[in-house]
């Protein structure tokens, strides 16, 4: 029920905070996914709110089986300015503590027998793969009868991921056309996506939510990069007073050298 | 010009040898030199007045080392060594460590600083032919100097125990088995263990924070000693010492302090905001100091779509890949590193500054520095078609300019060279 309810206020949240840009063919009203390649995350890591929103989307749909192994709880309630209260009754599972790390009830050994190898940490993610990596991921699963959960992916394909999303996006099909090659090879190569069967929001919702959870991946990859931006605007601003000041002072001296 | 003494009051600034005056300056003087040093090295020591940009670099390189050793000192404080650990530690570090981000991306980027600083102070070397008589002995340290940061660079890649660290390491270590008999023997050695592991990590913590850096310090000691014995050279490539005045001082020569203390200052400051803009808004510059595939721990079964070093390693990683067999493409990437080496009795030509050079040398050199930048960039690529041809042409290029260095510089239509300096007050 807990889920439930967060879901429901991540959705007014993200409705609220529209216009989340769509991907380009689907404005066009062109082949939808066609472009996948090109579509870029767009988030903004300074967007409190938005990161917010990606940690309730986080806890909802990826901790189940996703560790932040390098966050505490506790860290994150600070930096996301969610007062502890709050984060104990809504984001904290019931056993964990505000101190712990952010940890996935999932025993690994279990992941590995469920999908053949453990979920991977994801508090490194964005800065390993960057985040475009994650939201195409995201945005490309298809169904796929042919694999063992049922679903592919364009950005990682044969993913063991299975496409827990699908309820929120529904369920999409990949269109692929084959392309011959000089000395009568082919391949299949994506075309587009259709979809299959609706999902419990609209597309434009879908990619807010998505980008909403990369921002907070984003912010969990480097949680002091805000504060370091911030400090480096005085450290160069100091900087160059001082370099001011050193070329006075060389000048000052060097009059006497003709 | 004052001091203050231990008593506070104010006495004349002590010249060399001088034991006058009382309290604790008189006292520690007469127990060990440092007035005389301080004169002999400093106040004393004349350097050439018409040093331009270029001569920022050695000072630079100081304040880098000085950098790195000091962070570094932090660093070990929370960093854990193993297999186990060490990734972890980094994060810990990055995440958890008060300041422990800025101190970390201050280390990994005052190390591309480092060859950046050291780079262009090669260059001027090349410029105005610093590396020539009676010099070769300052260019054959700093040559050293230039090795054990390389090695001190590599190993302190690997500590980070990211996947492009391993990965690296492999690659760097392996290039050690092609040595004919004695290689397999020699990387299990280096290694500790029958493939890059806990044992390899811990060794390189120890040679990174121990043996390498005791071994740059006592280097870039040398190389300062030898330079001031020497004294610089400078952009005329004029000897200073050859016209000295009436009191015995260089005519063209000014006491290093003030002059180029407070010179070197504005250099330094400079070099901080460039390094502060680094580490504060771009620490991973897009790949270049800090490689992404870095950002997952290592694992044996998972090589990374593309292994490339650091930016400052790449013109030599190009030239190991522009040739199809391992062993001579090592062989040719030790080469490339000690072609240096040989400069100074390469260099047949008269004059020491490119400004008294003709077009041979001055092309040659342009050439060079295209081969080598362009290696550079190639290194970062993958080694696929038109790459390696293009990597096959520089390399080519690259030897070229050493191996022909003693003809084209004794060809060389050169100009006379001043009696003195060329100057202009500002």
């Amino acid at each position: 029920m807990r889920t439930e309810a967060l879901l429901a206020a991540a959705l007014l949240a993200v409705a609220a905070c529209a216009p989340h840009r769509l991907p380009a063919a689907e404005e066009e009203g062109g082949k939808f996914g066609a472009d996948w390649e090109s579509w870029r995350a767009e988030t903004n890591v300074s967007d409190l709110s938005s990161v917010q929103r990606g940690a309730r989307n986080f806890v909802s749909y990826c901790l189940g089986c996703h560790s932040l192994k390098y966050e505490r709880w506790s860290r994150l309630g600070a930096d996301l300015k969610i007062p502890g209260e709050l984060l104990g009754k809504e984001l904290l599972p019931p056993a964990a503590k505000a101190t712990g790390y952010i940890l996935t009830g999932m025993p690994a050994a279990d992941a590995e027998a469920w999908f053949g190898k453990t979920p991977p940490d994801l508090s490194l993610m964005v800065r390993a793969r960057g985040k475009d990596y994650i939201y195409q991921f995201l945005t490309t699963f298809y169904v796929d009868p042919t694999r063992p959960t049922g679903a592919n992916n364009l950005r990682l394909p044969t993913t063991a991921m299975p496409d827990v999303l699908s309820e929120l996006e529904g369920l999409k099909a990949a269109v692929f056309s084959t392309e011959a090659h000089p000395g009568g090879a082919s391949e299949q190569v994506f075309d587009h996506f259709e979809p299959v069967a609706p999902g419990r929001v609209s597309l434009a919702e879908y990619d807010g939510f998505v980008r909403d959870t990369v921002n907070f991946l984003d912010y969990v990859s480097e949680p002091t990069q805000l504060e370091r931006r911030q400090l480096g605007v005085w450290v160069v601003l100091f900087l160059l007073l001082f370099t001011w000041l050193a070329w006075l002072v060389k000048r000052e001296y060097w009059k006497d050298v003709h | 010009m004052t001091v203050k003494t231990a008593t506070g009051t104010a006495a004349p600034m002590p010249k060399s040898g001088a034991r006058a005056g009382q309290g604790f300056w008189a006292w520690l003087n007469k127990r060990m030199p440092v007035d005389q040093f301080l004169a002999s090295q400093v106040t004393e020591y004349y350097a050439p007045k018409n040093f331009n940009v270029w001569y920022f670099f050695g000072s630079l390189a100081l304040v880098v080392l000085v950098l790195q050793l000091v962070t570094g000192i932090f660093l070990t404080m929370f960093y854990k060594p193993g297999e186990a650990t060490a990734f972890d530690s980094v994060q810990f570090i990055m995440r958890e460590v008060d300041f422990g981000w800025l101190i970390r991306y201050l280390h990994s980027s005052g190390a591309s600083f480092f060859f950046i600083v050291v780079y262009l102070h090669m260059f001027r070397a090349f410029l105005y032919g610093s590396y020539k008589a009676p010099r070769e002995l300052l260019w054959l340290v700093g040559m050293l100097v230039y090795l054990a940061l390389m090695a001190e660079a590599f190993m302190g890649y690997v500590l980070p125990w990211g996947n492009m660290s391993f990965w690296g390491a492999q690659v760097i270590i392996n290039l050690f088995g092609t040595i004919p008999g004695i290689g397999p023997d020699l990387v299990l050695w280096i290694r500790g263990d029958y493939g890059i592991a806990d044992a390899t990590l811990n060794r390189f913590f120890s040679l990174h924070v121990a043996a390498v850096p005791l071994a740059l310090l006592g280097l870039v000691a040398l190389h300062l000693v030898a330079l001031h014995e020497v004294g610089s050279n400078n952009p005329d490539g004029v000897e200073i010492k050859d016209k000295v005045g009436a009191d015995g001082k260089p005519l063209d020569g000014i006491p290093f302090h003030p002059y180029y203390t407070v010179k070197d200052f504005v250099g330094i400051a400079v070099l901080l905001v460039l390094l502060a803009i680094v580490v504060f808004f771009v620490p991973n510059l897009g790949g270049l100091f800090l490689e992404a595939p870095n950002y997952e721990p290592a694992n044996p079964v998972s090589t990374p779509a593309d292994i490339t070093p650091v930016w400052y390693f790449t013109p030599y990683y190009a030239m190991l890949r522009a040739v199809p067999d391992q062993r001579l493409g090592a062989l040719l990437l030790l080469l490339g590193v000690m072609a240096f080496l040989f400069v100074p009795w390469l260099d047949r030509s008269p004059v020491k500054s490119m400004r008294y050079r003709g077009w041979m040398s001055r092309s040659a050199l342009a050439i060079f520095v295209v081969s080598f930048v362009g290696l550079g960039y190639l290194g970062m690529q993958p080694a696929l078609g038109i790459y390696v041809v293009i990597a096959r042409i520089l390399a080519v290029l690259y030897f070229l300019y050493f191996l022909l260095m003693p003809f084209y510089t004794r060809l060389d239509p050169v100009k006379p060279v001043p009696e003195r300096v060329t100057y202009h007050a500002h």
